[in-house]
């Protein structure tokens, strides 16, 4: 898809998104589409350092938690507008992300992950004994008592959530069709290679882990607006770890459109499950799905699409 | 002798001056020196386990020495990362070939030239499907590369290595486990890019091509340099020929 195309597309989809909150229907829906929207810019952020690089990261409860708690300590302090929390979230965790890939990129594989995985470990624990935030306890907030856009204070976030994640989903675009995805996708073929072909695979590995999680805390900043009510359990949910993972696994992990086919068949149905059936069924689903398409359709939704349609043809 | 060393330096492509590497207790390289003169063809042989690729690796940076230096072109590049060394034109091409998979033969040569030769973006494509005509691959330019032959994986090797632009090109055991009729292509290659002025280090088992290809060779046995000379004098040294065949 050529530059251009993409930018009509983007565009449209966002002017799609505001007609929508014109519409005279449930709320709920806006609350539900928000939901798959997270999942959008978390499955896309997460797909630029483990799609694109091959780096695993089980950390995406950290960096979403911190964009939400930066957004908790703005309104506590200053009662900052939407605009800012969201700027201060999403460089507090692209900070968090710096940092993380300067301690754990010598780490290969396995190793990468596991430290990631503690990493969340580590900030929920952090998060749960500092009483400015709530503690362990949580805290409620208020939203702000007038809407920006006019209409219900939902349909203005939903409005919010899906601005970024056209964002994100262009930021994946571009870095997919640069030089610099060419490097990543080099680095998650062979690093040792890439480096002897003058691929600088530390810095490449740093913007993909910052861009990354700078991302992440962009999806958790609107979060407390959102909820109106945080908690570390809540927001450190091992279900954004397994779903950031699974949905551009399931979509196809290679290419920015896997990412947002997956996160909005298996969102849109962990949004169904949650009203018709029960909400623990959630984690099930996306378990079977994830093992169904490990097994039969390991190039995700994308790669199974390509290799029917070269088929095709012959 | 010492000062006449040091100054000649600058005359030398690679100066390798007592590199030394240990893994553990294991002794990989014992102070080797050796000189690259530039444009040279050098050969490396030696037995397995004697630390050729060891040495590769320091040459290419993918291993940090524990001691001695490594010169080229007149700069200690001793400390520099893998990456900035490419950039400076020592390229390199890996026994075991490492392509990278997910992408195309053309594609897996576009990496090298946008980022071992920076600021370099436009004409890319032409410049890749050039070097895979010269070593036979054109053909194959949108085959995934993990769809390759050996013989192919081979060439591309060498073929992501030129594109690089290097000065210095390391082959490290390109030949092995080719037919006769492929080692001779691949000889053909290297020498047809010595002949543009690339200097070649050359690692090989395959005595016949060491020997057709090299002006001069140098011999490691157990980390430690044994030997070094033209080929001829490589041959009729009894202290190689222990080397490999044992008293």
């Amino acid at each position: 898809m050529a530059g251009r195309t993409f930018v009509v597309l983007a565009v449209v989809v966002v002017a799609a998104g505001v007609i929508v909150t014109v519409l005279d229907v449930n709320q709920y829906y806006y609350f539900a589409a928000y939901v798959v929207l997270q999942y959008v810019v978390l499955a896309s952020a997460w797909n630029i350092l483990g799609g694109y690089t091959g780096y695993v990261n089980f950390g995406t409860p950290a960096f979403f938690a911190l964009g939400a708690y930066t957004a908790v300590v703005l309104i506590q302090s200053m009662n900052a507008p939407l605009v800012v929390q969201l700027v201060a979230g999403a460089a507090v965790a692209g900070t968090l992300g710096l940092g993380i890939g300067y301690l754990t990129l010598r780490l290969r594989g396995v190793f990468f992950s596991i430290a990631t995985l503690a990493l969340a470990v580590v900030l929920q624990t952090l998060f749960i004994n500092w009483e400015y935030t709530g503690g362990a306890r949580g805290i409620t907030l208020t939203r702000p008592a007038t809407v920006p856009l006019g209409g219900s204070y939902v349909e203005y976030l939903f409005v919010v959530m899906l601005v970024l994640a056209v964002i994100t989903v262009a930021t994946a675009w571009w870095i997919e069709h640069s030089w610099v995805g060419r490097g990543l996708a080099a680095i998650r073929d062979n690093e040792e290679a890439a480096e002897c072909m003058g691929v600088p695979t530390l810095r490449l590995k740093l913007v993909a882990t910052t861009v990354s999680g700078l991302l992440m805390g962009l999806a958790g900043a609107p979060f407390p607006y959102y909820v109106t009510f945080i908690e570390p359990a809540s927001v450190f949910d091992l279900n954004y770890a397994v779903n950031s993972l699974a949905m551009p696994m399931i979509g196809g992990s290679t290419t920015w459109m896997g990412p947002v086919i997956g996160a909005v068949l298996l969102g849109t149905a962990q949004q169904v499950a949650t009203v018709t059936i029960s909400s623990a069924l959630n984690l099930l689903i996306v378990g079977v799905i994830l093992v169904a398409f490990v097994i039969l359709a390991p190039e995700g939704i994308v790669g199974l699409v390509q290799r029917l349609v070269r088929r095709g043809p012959a | 002798m010492n000062a006449a060393a040091e100054r000649g330096s600058g005359d030398a492509c690679l100066d390798i001056r007592e590199v030394s590497k240990r893994f553990g207790g294991f002794q990989a390289l014992n102070a080797v020196s050796l000189r690259i003169r530039p444009g040279e063809r050098f050969g490396l042989i030696g037995p397995n386990g004697s630390g050729k690729t060891t040495l590769i690796n320091c040459i290419s940076g993918t291993l940090r020495t524990d001691g001695g230096r490594i010169v080229f072109e007149g700069a200690d590049i001793t400390g520099l990362a893998a990456h900035r060394r490419t950039r400076l034109g020592i390229a390199r091409s890996f026994q075991i070939p490492k392509p990278f998979t997910s992408m195309t033969v053309l594609e897996n040569l576009m990496i090298p030239i946008e980022y071992a030769r920076l600021g370099h973006r436009d004409g890319v494509v032409d410049e890749a499907m050039g070097i895979l005509a010269r070593v036979g691959l054109a053909a194959k330019a949108q085959v995934p590369s993990r769809a390759l032959t050996q013989i192919e994986m081979r060439k591309l090797e060498l073929a992501r290595a030129m594109a690089a632009r290097p000065k210095l090109l390391v082959s490290d055991e390109a030949m092995a486990g080719l037919s006769s009729a492929e080692v001779d292509d691949i000889l053909a290659i290297l020498l047809q890019l010595n002949g543009q002025g690339i200097t070649v280090i050359m690692i090989e088992h395959i005595m016949r091509a060491v020997m057709r290809f090299s002006e001069r060779i140098a011999v490691l046995d157990a980390g430690e340099k044994i030997a070094e000379g033209t080929p001829d004098q490589i041959l009729g040294n009894k202290t190689v020929e222990r080397a490999y065949l044992g008293e």
